[in-house]
């Protein structure tokens, strides 16, 4: 096939188009012809189509996502909002810090290892583009049943996935999310959150200004893989006697990812740089087009001087490719020389390929043919936006009315049964230790890990000198937002902003991965916008802005569509991270209270699953100026040195938290029944804004002034001693009995 | 005069930072030394950190051997300079022929990081004297190819010259012959440790503080020398 240049497309305006193979709806194709005024050429043809794609365009969600900066919190910390590779938000004493979590669902399905090395790859790109060191990833991540062969297949292979390419960029992976249910067993959810920090002089934006700078590409060469990654691509189409089916899952190699980290950080501390962005989903036209469209409008790139992996690549190819470990750059001509210097300090090939021009045009160029000539600015956000039809599911009424009552789910009542039923879901693969699988990833790294995974949330110290820290928790239950997407979505934020402020930080600012099915389904989008509403309006009322974050559709296996998975990441800084909370009772003798209230709520709760396979009724309810509430309380009594040890209460109720403290803590408890309670909500029930805390005796009774003086209920339930745990006149465990129900179940499926 | 101890960068080196802070919680300089750069700045001794060196391709360890600081630092242990490999830095040195064996990947075939009980088996090498023979200590372990293999009657002559540094106790974590975690030249100043002692120096971010005792053994070496 000949090079397909403007002017051919000029001379040619009837030549057929593979548009559709393209992932582009005739509608779309009209309107990139009406845009240009001609038929777009082969490689424009190829910008579009990737660009325009859902995974690029957000055309689907974007209608309900604008909600988030609608409804946003007034928040003094915000820096730097949705929009760029990722939000930033003031952490105080001239620090900054970004982060942000992405999905890599359906590659990670496809090939594992790769789908979810190059996830790790593609965030912590994201954060250093912002000007930020990369400081600690994270990694929410579903499966189906655990006991399905399938899941054999795909665990350990997105786990070596994270550890080999996050082990090897040597960032500590402090925490995240490992939820088995079988709606997931075709679409496993593999999200990924990356944390940055830097000084406030030193963020960076994705722009390209000032005619005459030049356009550096740096990093890994080009290659052929990850070809139409974000949309579908058949690339025969374009080059029948070229190298036949790409793979379209890219192949990361986190050795140069590296590099590249560190020597793009040794550039921004010269300050070297006008602009940058990663090279990500749509590779090189992404970049080309978001960078002139945020800047002046005009660029000018030479194609035929990006360095290639394999030079039968077409332009095309190259502007699609999705090849990992490259990133673009604009530089005032001043200072290429010393930007080169560095790159080739750290063994990392860098390119000009082309410059910042006067116009308002992004022209390519192929040996001297022009291949592309658009306005960026059509490319990077002109693209279609859609009304999709939403409608309330005509089944929702039926499952929410199917409630978990006494009366339709047998319940334990003997202490026996109810000691069987904690080391059940102790032991159910959900609620076990997800050690075997956390033990493959590196806490340490940096030295500056603080909390890391089975903590509430992820701590890491940012300052050596005062101690300053972020923390960062993860949450979402499928579950929930299928019984109810408004308030599940509305849990999921609750839950973070509980752990991380158990912990001790404050919660400043969210990033969500919003997971869902196909948006073509008015069953998935009415869920969709329901999460997104319910999300807005909790961050409003928590006063914690969405900084940015992801969605991911089409994660459904035929007609079957994976339970909507808002996942939450909640941010929070610690002013001093010695005062930070741990989860264990590691002090015999101290008093454990419960705060909150709990009410009989076991809807889409671990025990209905684990002990009837039930999902039914409607999820716990949500008080949000409670949330508030506690989370203030947990902050003061950690900054005041008030407790020891807290625990959020989430999956599995007080049962769980007990266990997991009690274990991490390696000491047992002996626990009381309020009066009033019955013993099986006590242990079970899953109410929100609840945490379970131990109190030094000494600080018994400023601890109890200050819950009065807020009117926060907290009751003492017991005491931290000995070895085993006791529920009094009901049962006793001992620490050995939850540490074999507990442990080892991962591995026995799995390993 | 303050000791300095160079802590080698090699492109894919990530406990670098950490080992650098180590040096100072012991009371020493660290000094930043780089894999292209022979000159070894004046120091007194060196660390080679943790890492996945040059993407640890072709095999761990095996090219950084080849980069010039590596032919400085090769002499200057000849000559008894004291250097400690840990974990990738281990590798670097069995590869560079100044400890014998090899590290190889995990019996169990994953990455593994855990908190490991180790026993001090030698407290009189240039990097263990501030610990007593026997004395068992908790550090870091993190590693995927760090199973220690040797033929016998290399592993007999180790045993027999004390040159076996430190062993796993409770849990051999990735099947290392005889449960070895570290090992030393004949001379005692060349020491490869499997675990990260590097991440144990702060109550806050270790499991226990018990790794800064290698950082404190040289600084006691070199200046009673």
């Amino acid at each position: 096939m000949s090079l397909d240049t403007v002017k051919n497309a000029e001379q040619t305006p009837d030549a057929e188009q593979p548009w559709a193979e393209l992932g582009l709806k005739e509608d779309e194709y009209a309107r990139i012809r009406e845009i240009l005024g001609r038929r777009p050429t082969g490689a424009e043809l190829a910008m579009y189509s990737v660009m325009w794609s859902e995974h690029c365009s957000y055309k689907s969600s974007k209608v309900h996502l604008k909600q988030f900066g609608e409804k946003a919190p007034a928040n003094d910390a915000m820096l730097v909002g949705i929009g760029e590779n990722a939000g930033v938000v003031d952490v105080g004493q001239g620090y900054a810090v970004t982060f942000k979590v992405e999905s890599h669902n359906h590659p990670s399905y496809i090939e594992p290892y790769q789908g979810a090395a190059t996830g790790i790859g593609g965030i912590v790109r994201d954060i250093l583009a912002m000007g930020a060191r990369p400081v600690a990833v994270m990694d929410p991540l579903r499966f189906g049943a655990a006991d399905h062969p399938d899941t054999r297949r795909v665990l350990p292979g997105i786990v070596a996935g994270i550890g080999g390419y996050g082990n090897c960029l040597g960032l500590p992976n402090i925490g995240g999310e490992v939820v088995f249910d079988s709606c997931y067993q075709g679409n496993p959810l593999v999200n990924a959150l990356c944390v940055g920090v830097m000084k406030h002089e030193d963020i960076h934006l994705a722009q390209a200004s000032g005619a005459g700078n030049k356009v550096i590409l740096y990093g890994a060469r080009t290659g052929g893989d990850g070809i139409g990654g974000v949309s579908v691509l058949a690339s025969e189409t374009f080059d029948a006697t070229g190298p036949a089916k790409r793979p379209a899952v890219q192949v990361g190699d986190p050795f140069q990812e590296k590099l590249l980290i560190e020597c793009t950080l040794e550039i921004f501390s010269e300050k070297l740089v006008l602009g940058i962005q990663d090279l990500g989903g749509a590779g090189l036209s992404c970049a080309t087009s978001e960078l002139a469209s945020a800047g002046s409008g005009g660029m000018r790139v030479e194609l035929d001087t990006v360095p290639l992996r394999d030079s039968s690549l077409s332009p095309e190819e190259i502007l699609m490719s999705e090849s990992q470990e490259r990133m673009c750059a604009i530089v005032e001509p001043g200072k290429v020389d010393r930007f080169l210097e560095i790159c080739e300090k750290w063994d990392v090939i860098a390119t000009v390929i082309g410059e910042v021009t006067d116009g308002e045009r992004l022209e390519i160029f192929w040996h001297g043919e022009q291949v592309v000539d658009v306005p960026p600015r059509t490319v990077a956000h002109d693209g279609p936006v859609y009304q999709r039809p939403y409608a309330r599911p005509s089944w929702q009424d039926a499952l929410q009315a199917d409630a978990p009552t006494a009366e339709r789910l047998q319940r334990p009542v003997t202490g026996e049964e109810l000691k069987a039923a904690l080391l059940a879901v102790a032991g159910s693969p959900n609620q076990a230790s997800k050690a075997w699988i956390t033990d493959q990833y590196d806490r340490y790294v940096i030295g500056n890990t603080v909390l890391a995974t089975p903590e509430d949330s992820g701590m890491v110290r940012i300052d050596e000198e005062t101690n300053l820290g972020v923390s960062v928790a993860t949450d979402g239950n499928g579950r929930f937002a299928k019984l109810d997407p408004y308030t599940g979505a509305q849990l999921a934020l609750a839950e973070a902003y509980r752990n991380v402020a158990a912990g001790g930080a404050k919660p400043l600012a969210v990033s969500d991965c919003l997971n869902f099915g196909s948006p073509e389904d008015p069953d998935v989008m009415w869920q969709f916008a329901e999460a997104c509403r319910g999300l807005a309006d909790a961050c409003q009322i928590l006063g914690t802005p969405v900084t940015g974050g992801n969605v991911s559709l089409y994660n459904q296996t035929g007609e079957t569509a994976i339970h909507p998975t808002p996942v939450v990441a909640v941010l929070g800084v610690i002013d001093d991270v010695n005062r930070r909370t741990p989860i264990g009772f590691a002090e015999e003798g101290q008093h454990l209270y419960l705060l909150g209230d709990t009410a009989d709520e076991l809807g889409g709760s671990a025990w209905s699953e684990v002990a009837h396979g039930h999902l039914g009724g409607l999820p716990p309810k949500v008080d949000l100026e409670r949330e508030r509430l506690l989370g203030e309380i947990l902050i003061a009594a950690s900054r005041d040195g008030m407790i020891d040890a807290a625990h959020d209460l989430s999956d599995g109720g007080l049962a769980q938290a007990l266990v997991e403290s009690c274990l991490k803590g390696g000491n047992g408890a002996r626990v009381i029944v309020p009066a009033g309670l019955d013993p099986f909500v006590f242990l079970f029930s899953e109410s929100a804004g609840r945490a379970v805390v131990a109190i030094p005796r000494s600080e018994e009774l400023r601890f109890n002034d200050m819950c009065g003086a807020r009117g926060l209920p907290a009751t003492r339930i017991g005491v931290v001693d000995g070895d085993v745990l006791e529920i009094q006149g009901q049962f006793t465990v001992s620490l050995a009995e939850l540490k074999d129900a507990h442990t080892g179940v991962i591995e026995a499926l799995l390993a | 005069m303050t000791t300095r101890v160079g802590v080698v960068t090699f492109p894919g080196s990530l406990d670098d930072r950490d080992a650098q802070r180590a040096v100072r919680l012991a009371g020493a300089e660290p000094v930043a030394l780089w894999h292209r750069d022979k000159d070894l700045h004046q120091v007194d001794a060196v660390v080679l950190p943790g890492g996945f060196s040059y993407g640890d391709y072709l095999r761990c360890g095996a090219i950084s051997r080849f980069s010039p600081v590596m032919d400085t630092i090769i002499e200057q242990a000849k000559l008894g300079m004291p250097v400690l490999g840990i974990c990738n830095g281990f590798q670097v040195l069995c590869e560079s022929h100044l400890l014998p064996g090899a590290l190889t990947r995990n019996d169990s075939l994953h990455f593994i990081c855990r908190d490991q009980k180790l026993r001090i088996e030698n407290a009189s090498t240039a990097w263990t004297g501030d610990y007593t023979q026997g004395q068992e200590i908790v550090v870091p372990l993190k590693n995927g190819e760090g199973r220690f293999v040797a033929d016998e009657h290399v592993l007999d002559a180790l045993e027999a010259e004390g040159r076996i540094v430190a062993r796993y106790l409770d849990v051999n974590p990735n099947g290392s012959y005889r449960d070895i975690a570290g090992i030393s030249n004949a001379a005692g100043n060349v020491v490869g440790l499997m675990p990260h002692p590097e991440h144990a120096i702060e109550p806050l971010t270790g499991p226990t503080t018990e790794g800064l005792g290698f950082f404190t053994s040289v600084l006691k070496q070199l200046v009673s020398a």
